[in-house]
């Protein structure tokens, strides 16, 4: 049980670690598009290492309702599919309404 | 594949979207519930045979050939694609954390041979999570993705390398070698008409 206490907070520190990035490059990243970098990524894999970290702690633990584990895999496969397509909707709008990209040299705004 | 079971192909092709229709929404009813004495089971199969009914030409749709290959394939796809996210996270974390901050960015165009909508969505959300691109915009008619990319290096894995355009493409069995480079242009005003 020690070494499954291990890997699950391997996993949640991982997470956290990604998630932490996805805020850093939020504050510094000079404009829209290079933000969405930041959160757009780093919240998918974020979000997946943490759900996985609790689903090795679930199997490990309450062996018996193993239904569980698998609705949390699904949680993880429709955040990666929905992720990406919200990211990809926020910057189409942003493109569409013509926010400037940020190129190399300019000021930050 | 399953072709010459049906007498008609029309009848044949229809009754194998509901028929798959059905088997996965009664499945993901199995996975939700788990309960699994006789009414539960019973009213999962009431449900799932309605949606079914109602909307089985929005997963199946039409274009049977192939389908279940293709899905097959598409999972052999997946462990690569999570690896991408893996890399592509890296990436973003050693931009943000370095000191100097070394982005680059960028819009570049491109014109694949991709047509069908589940390959288009496949190859948007792939460029989505791998390093350092985003996908803007993409028009089915032409195939045609507008991309947003963080520095120089991600946009020319997407331009001279194009490995994900072709793994894409093999993934659909989707015309191969034609993926063509139409030019590489930033965008000056940054706006489209």
């Amino acid at each position: 049980m020690v070494l499954v206490d291990a890997i699950t907070i391997a996993f949640l520190g991982a997470g956290l670690f990604f998630l932490f990035v996805g805020s850093v490059g939020l504050l510094r990243f000079p404009d829209f598009y290079t933000r969405l970098h930041a959160t757009g990524k780093c919240d998918t894999l974020g979000a997946g290492l943490i759900i996985l970290g609790l689903i090795v702690h679930h199997f490990f633990y309450y062996p018996g309702t193993i239904l569980i584990t698998v609705k949390l895999l699904f949680l993880i496969l429709f955040i990666f599919i929905a992720n990406p397509t919200a990211t990809h909707a926020i910057m189409r709008v942003a493109y569409k309404t013509g926010v400037l990209p940020w190129k190399l040299g300019e000021g930050r705004k | 594949m399953e072709t010459g079971r049906g007498e008609e192909m029309m009848k044949g092709e229809k009754s194998f979207g509901i028929l798959i229709t059905f088997s996965v929404m009664f499945l993901f009813w199995i996975l939700l519930s788990c309960i699994f004495d006789a009414f539960h089971l019973l009213l999962g199969v009431v449900c799932s045979a309605i949606v079914a009914l109602a909307s089985h030409d929005l997963l199946v749709r039409g274009r049977r050939p192939k389908i279940l290959l293709k899905s097959f394939r598409l999972l052999l796809y997946i462990p690569w694609e999570f690896w991408q996210i893996v890399l592509a996270n890296l990436d973003v974390a050693y931009r943000v954390l370095h000191p100097k901050m070394p982005i680059d960015p960028r819009v570049i165009e491109f014109e694949t041979t991709l047509r069908s909508d589940f390959a288009l969505v496949t190859l948007a959300n792939s460029i989505t999570l791998t390093p350092g691109t985003i996908t803007i915009l993409v028009e089915p008619e032409r195939g045609k993705f507008w991309v947003h990319a963080i520095a120089k290096q991600p946009a020319d894995s997407l331009l001279v390398d194009q490995t994900m355009q072709r793994k894409v493409a093999d993934v659909f069995m989707e015309e191969k070698h034609g993926a063509t480079l139409t030019e590489k242009t930033e965008d000056k005003n940054g706006r489209l008409g």
